[in-house]
C-alpha cells in the first residue's frame, strides 16, 4: 500500500481513538447478512486513522437501507429526506467549513430521486466525502429495479423486466467533474478501507461507488466479483502508475487502448510499452474505465480519478473574507443610512 | 440676487395646491417607464410627500415593441396626507405609445391629465395596440380628459441635436423628457434626478448631457407650451420626524436579515433558485459578504431549502426564499425542519398562480399552502409584512422566532409588496430586539430533544461541540432521547409537542393594533400587502360616520391570543383578501364567527374604492 497517490502513511496526531470510539448505542437494523455492515465496521474501523476529532465530523444521510448509516457512527449524524443529502451536506459546509462531511448514499436515493444534487455537488466540487452503496435494487420499499438494475430485470414493479438500461455511477460522477472517484466492493474488506480512506483524504468531493450485496431482494448481485474464479478472471484493481493488469497469474491478460477504445490483450502478446497505463489525474481515461464491466471487460475497482480542483466553500469564503478585510464587517447602521435619504421634522 | 430680474422665458403659471395625486407612466417595456417611475418617486419623496408606488410589467424580458401585453407602467399615489396605496384612478396617465393608452386608459380619471407621445402613434403601433382607427384623431378623448398630444420623441430628438448620439441612442432619452414634463406639472425637484443622472452616467459625458437635457426640456416644455394652463404644488406630509429613505419591500426582507446576522454574529446561509419576484432579495444578499452572508444559487428549490436546513444544523441561520410554486417543491424539507426541529425561515413572495399563474402580479393564495400544505401534522409559524417597510421588520422577526422556539417560520410577503415601494423611517438597529442564541455545550444531562420549559424548543448543539455528538433525522423520535421510536404514544405526544410548540409563539406577539372603535358595526381583518388599501376604505369610512375598524394580523399562526376577543365586539366581520377566501376561512373555524369575504384575484391590488364598497354593502345587510 505505499505510495498510493495522497495517501499518507504518517501517524495522526489529532485524539486517539479505537474503533469502539466510533460506535453508537444504538440497535443496528440492516437485515442479517446485509453488505452494509461490513462497510459500516470498516468505515468505525478506519475514522481513528484519519485523525479528525470525533466531533467534527459529520454523517448525512437521505432515504434508503444505506441512509440508516449515521444513527450506528458516533459522530454527529443528519438522517435527511430522499435524495437530498448532497444538497443538506453543502449547506453545511457553507455554514461550517471546519467539520468533516460524509454522505452516504444509494444507488436510489443518490442517483434516481436525488441525481441532480449529486450532479451539483460534484460538479461544485464541495469538500465532502460521498459513499454511494450500490446493491442495484430498491431495499427499504421492499425490491423495485434502481437505476443501476441491469435491462430486463424482473421485479415487483417489473414483472415482465425492467425497459430501462442502468447507469455507470462512476460514469455519473465523472461526467459530472467529480475531482475524486473510486469503486470497492463490499466483500473486499482490505481494498474498501484503503479506498475509504484515500477518499475521506482528498480534499473536494470524492465519491465511491461501493458495490454491496442487497441478500433479501438482489443477493449475488455482484457475484461476478465475489465467486473465487470469476474474481480472478474479471478483477482489476487500478494503481496509479501501473499498467491495467487482471486475469490468472499465468495467463496475465492486459487492456490496451486503441483510439478511445479499449481492448483486451494477453499480456504475452503485446510489448509492454503498449500497455495502457492507469492515470488517475486523466478524467477522459477515467471515464473509459467507468464503462467497462464483465464479461467483455474486467471490472476496475479501486481510484478511477484523483484530480485537484477549486473547492466551491472555500472560494465563496474568500470572497467573504477579502470583502471583510477590504471594507470591514457589515454595519447594518451605516448600511441604513446609505444611498439616497432625506430628513424630515 | 435680489435685485436681478429672471430673464422671461415664461409667464409665471398659476400653481394650485392638491392634498394628493396619483399618476402613472405606461409605455413599451423598453421605454424606461419603471425608471421614470422611481425617479418621479424620489422626487416627490425629496420634496417631503408620503408616498406608495405600484410598478407593473410584463414576464416577457423583451416583449415585442408596442404589443398590448409589452407594455409596461409604474403607478404611484403622493400627498401632502398619508398615503396608504398607490390609489385606485389615476389624476394623470403618460401613454408613450397606442398599446400604452389602450391598456391604461380605462383606470383615467373623467377630467384627468392625458399625456400622449405622437410621435409612436403611427399605422403599425395603432394596428399592433388593435385601433382601427387613431384615438388622437377622434373628439372623443378630448372632450373626455385633459388631453395633451406632445410630439414627446420629436422634442427629445430636438433637444439633442449636436450631440454626438445615434438615433437609437437619442429616442430613448425621451422617458426623460416625459418626466420633465410631469415634474413641472406636479412642481416636484429636478435636483435629485439630476444627481442620479450624474452617478448613473458619470463615464459618459454625453450621455449625462444628453439625459440633462431631455429632462430640462421637458421641464421647460411644461413651462413655455401654451397648452399647460397651470401646474400642481403638494405640500410635504406630516410625516413622523426623522431620516427617511425609500424602501422596497425585497430589498428590507434582504436587510432584516442583515441586521439578525449582525446582531446574533451568526453567518447566514441563504439558499434561493431565481424565481419571479423574489430573485431580487438573493441579488441583494449577494452584495452584503460583509455581514458574513453566504448566498448559495441552488441547482434547484429543493436544494435550496435543504442546504439551508443543513446549515441551520451546522449553527448557521438558514433562510431560503422563492414564491409559490417553489414554496411548493419546498413542503417536504420544512417538514424535515418541523420534525428536526431546526430553525429556518422561508419566505415566499406570493404571486399569481395555480402553476406559473401570473409571474410578475401579486397574490395572497398561499396563506394555505403556508399553513397546511405539507404532508402530516406540520405546524409552521407563519408572518405576514404589511408595507414594503414592513418587511425589515418581520424578516429580522422571524429569524428571532425561528431560533427562539427552534422552528421553520414562513414570511408571506407578495409582489406588490416586493417591487412596491415607500419612504420609510429607518429604525435605530439598538431599538430591535435581542435574538437570544444559545447554543448547548454542557455534556451532563444533553439529549437532544430536551425541552425549554417555557418555549418546548429543543437545545441547538453545533455539531464540532465535544461529547454532545447525536444523531437527528427525518423518523419519527421519542421525545428527549431523540432515539427513533415507533411507538404509537409517543408519535401523538410528538404531534402534539410541536403543536404546541408553534402556538406558544403566540407569547411573542404584542396586542394587536385596532384602527378605530373598540366596538361598533363592522370589523375588517386583513393580511399582508392588503394593509393599504384597508386601511383607507376603513378611514373612510370612518369619517363617514360608521361605527367601523380594522385590525391588520403581521401573526398569521399561531393567530393574536387577543384576536378571538376582539372579533367579538363587532356586528360584522369583513375579510378582503387577494385569494377565494382563505383568512376567513381560518377565522370562521378557528372562532366561530360569521365572517365574510371580500375577494378578487386579479394579479392587483385590492383598490380603496371597493373595499369602502363592502364595507358599505355589508354594513346595509340586515341581519
Amino acid at each position: 500500500m505505499s505510495n498510493v497517490a495522497g495517501v499518507s502513511e504518517t501517524v495522526p496526531s489529532g485524539p486517539r481513538y479505537t474503533k469502539k470510539d466510533f460506535e453508537s448505542d444504538q440497535d443496528v437494523r440492516w437485515c442479517p447478512g446485509c453488505g452494509d455492515y461490513a462497510i459500516l465496521s470498516v468505515i468505525q474501523k478506519m475514522m481513528p486513522d484519519l485523525g479528525i476529532p470525533r466531533e467534527d465530523i459529520v454523517f448525512i444521510s437521505g432515504i434508503g437501507c444505506s441512509s440508516r448509516f449515521p444513527y450506528y457512527m458516533n459522530t454527529y449524524g443528519f438522517h435527511t429526506i430522499h435524495g437530498r443529502a448532497p444538497a443538506i451536506a453543502t449547506g453545511l459546509r457553507l455554514a461550517r467549513p471546519d467539520l468533516k462531511v460524509f454522505v452516504v448514499t444509494g444507488d436510489g436515493d443518490g442517483l434516481s430521486i436525488g441525481g441532480n444534487h449529486l450532479l451539483h455537488v460534484l460538479r461544485r466540487n464541495v469538500d465532502v466525502t460521498i459513499l454511494l452503496f450500490n446493491n442495484r435494487i430498491y431495499g427499504l420499499t421492499k425490491g423495485q429495479y434502481s437505476p443501476t438494475s441491469e435491462i430486463g430485470k424482473v421485479t415487483k414493479s417489473t414483472p415482465l423486466g425492467s425497459a430501462d438500461r442502468p447507469l455507470s455511477p462512476c460514469g455519473f460522477a465523472l461526467g459530472a467533474g467529480a475531482s475524486f472517484v473510486a469503486r470497492t466492493v463490499d466483500r473486499n474488506v482490505g481494498h474498501m478501507e484503503e479506498t475509504l480512506k484515500r477518499a475521506a483524504r482528498h480534499k473536494g468531493a470524492a465519491f465511491v461507488e461501493i458495490l454491496q450485496n442487497c441478500n433479501v431482494y438482489n443477493d449475488l448481485a455482484f457475484n461476478v466479483l465475489y465467486d473465487r474464479e470469476s474474481k480472478i478472471l474479471h478483477e482489476l484493481r487500478l494503481e496509479h502508475g501501473k499498467p491495467l493488469l487482471f486475469g490468472p497469474l499465468d495467463d496475465r491478460r492486459g487492456l490496451v487502448l486503441e483510439g478511445v477504445k479499449p481492448k483486451v490483450v494477453r499480456v504475452k502478446d503485446v510489448a509492454e510499452s503498449q500497455l495502457w497505463v492507469h492515470d488517475e489525474t486523466d478524467p477522459a481515461t477515467a471515464l473509459v474505465l467507468s464503462q467497462l464491466w464483465a464479461p467483455d471487460y474486467p471490472i476496475p475497482i479501486g481510484v478511477l480519478a484523483s484530480t485537484q480542483a477549486p473547492i466551491y466553500e472555500e472560494i465563496l469564503l474568500d470572497q467573504e473574507q477579502k470583502a471583510v478585510s477590504d471594507r470591514g464587517p457589515g454595519d447594518i447602521s451605516k448600511l441604513l443610512m446609505s444611498g439616497e435619504t432625506w430628513k424630515i421634522g | 440676487m435680489s435685485e436681478t430680474t429672471a430673464p422671461a422665458t415664461a409667464v409665471q403659471k398659476p400653481r394650485r395646491t392638491l392634498s394628493r395625486a396619483v399618476i402613472r407612466f405606461a409605455g413599451d417595456s423598453g421605454d424606461g417607464m419603471q425608471l421614470t417611475g422611481e425617479q418621479f418617486t424620489t422626487e416627490a419623496a425629496w420634496a417631503g410627500n408620503d408616498i406608495s408606488t405600484l410598478p407593473n410589467f410584463p414576464a416577457e424580458i423583451r416583449a415585442p415593441a408596442g404589443t398590448l401585453f409589452g407594455v409596461s407602467s409604474f403607478q404611484l399615489q403622493f400627498g401632502s396626507q398619508r398615503v396608504y396605496t398607490p390609489g385606485d384612478q389615476l389624476d394623470a396617465l403618460v401613454a408613450m405609445n397606442p398599446a400604452a393608452l389602450k391598456v391604461h386608459l380605462g383606470d383615467l380619471k373623467p377630467g384627468g391629465i392625458l399625456i400622449v407621445n405622437t410621435a409612436a402613434f403611427d399605422q403599425r403601433n395603432l394596428d399592433k395596440a388593435g385601433y382601427t382607427k387613431n384615438p388622437l384623431e377622434d373628439n372623443g378623448l378630448e372632450e373626455k380628459y385633459r388631453l395633451h398630444k406632445v410630439d414627446i420623441a420629436g422634442l427629445t430628438k430636438g433637444a439633442l441635436e449636436g450631440l454626438p448620439l445615434n438615433v437609437k441612442e437619442k429616442d430613448r432619452c425621451k422617458n426623460f423628457f416625459a418626466l420633465g414634463l410631469m415634474s413641472w406639472i406636479y412642481t416636484r425637484p429636478l435636483d435629485p434626478t439630476l444627481d442620479w443622472i450624474k452617478k448613473k452616467f458619470g463615464k459618459s459625458a454625453d450621455m449625462v448631457e444628453a439625459n440633462t437635457r431631455a429632462l430640462k426640456a421637458g421641464h421647460a416644455f411644461g413651462e413655455t407650451a401654451e397648452i399647460f394652463g397651470e401646474n400642481y404644488g403638494i405640500e410635504a406630509a406630516d410625516m413622523p420626524p426623522g431620516v427617511y429613505r425609500s424602501m422596497t419591500g425585497n430589498r428590507a426582507l434582504a436587510w432584516g436579515l442583515l441586521a439578525a446576522a449582525e446582531r446574533t454574529r451568526l453567518p447566514v446561509v441563504f439558499g434561493a433558485y431565481p424565481i419571479t419576484p423574489a430573485s431580487d432579495i438573493l441579488h441583494e444578499l449577494a452584495l452584503h459578504k460583509r455581514f458574513r452572508v453566504r448566498t448559495f444559487q441552488a441547482e434547484d428549490e429543493i436544494a435550496a431549502a435543504t442546504a439551508v436546513i443543513g446549515a441551520a444544523f451546522g449553527g448557521a441561520i438558514g433562510v431560503t426564499a422563492s414564491s409559490g410554486p417553489g414554496i411548493a417543491l419546498k413542503g417536504e424539507a420544512i417538514g424535515l425542519a418541523v420534525t428536526a426541529e431546526l430553525p429556518v425561515v422561508i419566505f415566499d413572495i406570493q404571486r399569481g398562480g395555480p402553476s406559473t399563474g401570473l409571474p410578475t402580479k401579486t397574490e395572497q393564495a398561499d396563506l394555505m399552502q403556508a399553513l397546511y400544505g405539507r404532508n402530516s401534522e406540520s405546524p409552521v409559524v407563519v408572518l405576514a409584512p404589511s408595507s414594503p417597510g414592513d418587511c425589515f421588520f418581520i424578516a429580522y422577526e422571524a429569524v428571532r422566532i425561528a431560533v427562539k422556539y427552534m422552528v421553520p417560520v414562513i414570511v408571506l410577503s407578495d409582489g406588490y409588496l416586493a417591487n412596491g415601494s415607500e419612504p420609510w423611517l429607518i429604525p435605530d438597529p439598538a431599538s430591535l430586539p435581542e435574538i437570544p442564541v444559545v447554543f448547548r455545550t454542557e455534556k451532563e444531562g444533553f439529549f437532544p430533544y430536551l425541552r425549554d420549559p417555557a418555549t418546548l424548543s429543543r437545545p441547538w448543539v453545533r455539531p464540532g461541540t465535544p461529547g454532545l455528538e447525536h444523531r437527528i433525522g427525518g423518523i419519527e423520535k421519542a421525545d428527549v432521547t431523540g432515539n427513533i421510536s415507533y411507538e404509537p404514544e409517543n408519535h401523538d405526544h410528538m404531534v402534539r409537542t410541536r403543536a404546541e410548540k408553534v402556538r406558544r409563539v403566540a407569547q411573542e406577539i404584542p396586542p394587536t393594533g385596532i384602527n378605530g372603535p373598540r366596538s361598533g358595526d363592522a370589523l375588517v381583518v386583513g393580511w399582508g400587502g392588503t394593509y393599504g388599501a384597508i386601511t383607507a376604505a376603513v378611514e373612510e369610512a370612518q369619517m363617514n360616520g360608521h361605527a367601523v375598524a380594522s385590525v391588520h394580523l403581521r401573526h398569521l399562526n399561531p393567530l393574536p391570543p387577543d384576536l378571538g376577543q376582539i372579533l367579538r365586539q363587532y356586528r360584522r366581520v369583513l375579510v378582503p383578501e387577494i385569494n377565494s377566501g382563505q383568512l376567513v376561512r381560518v377565522l370562521r373555524a378557528e372562532y366561530l364567527v360569521d365572517a365574510v369575504g371580500f375577494n378578487r384575484v386579479r394579479g392587483l391590488p385590492l383598490a380603496t374604492h371597493e373595499i369602502y364598497e363592502a364595507i358599505t354593502q355589508l354594513l346595509e345587510v340586515k341581519r
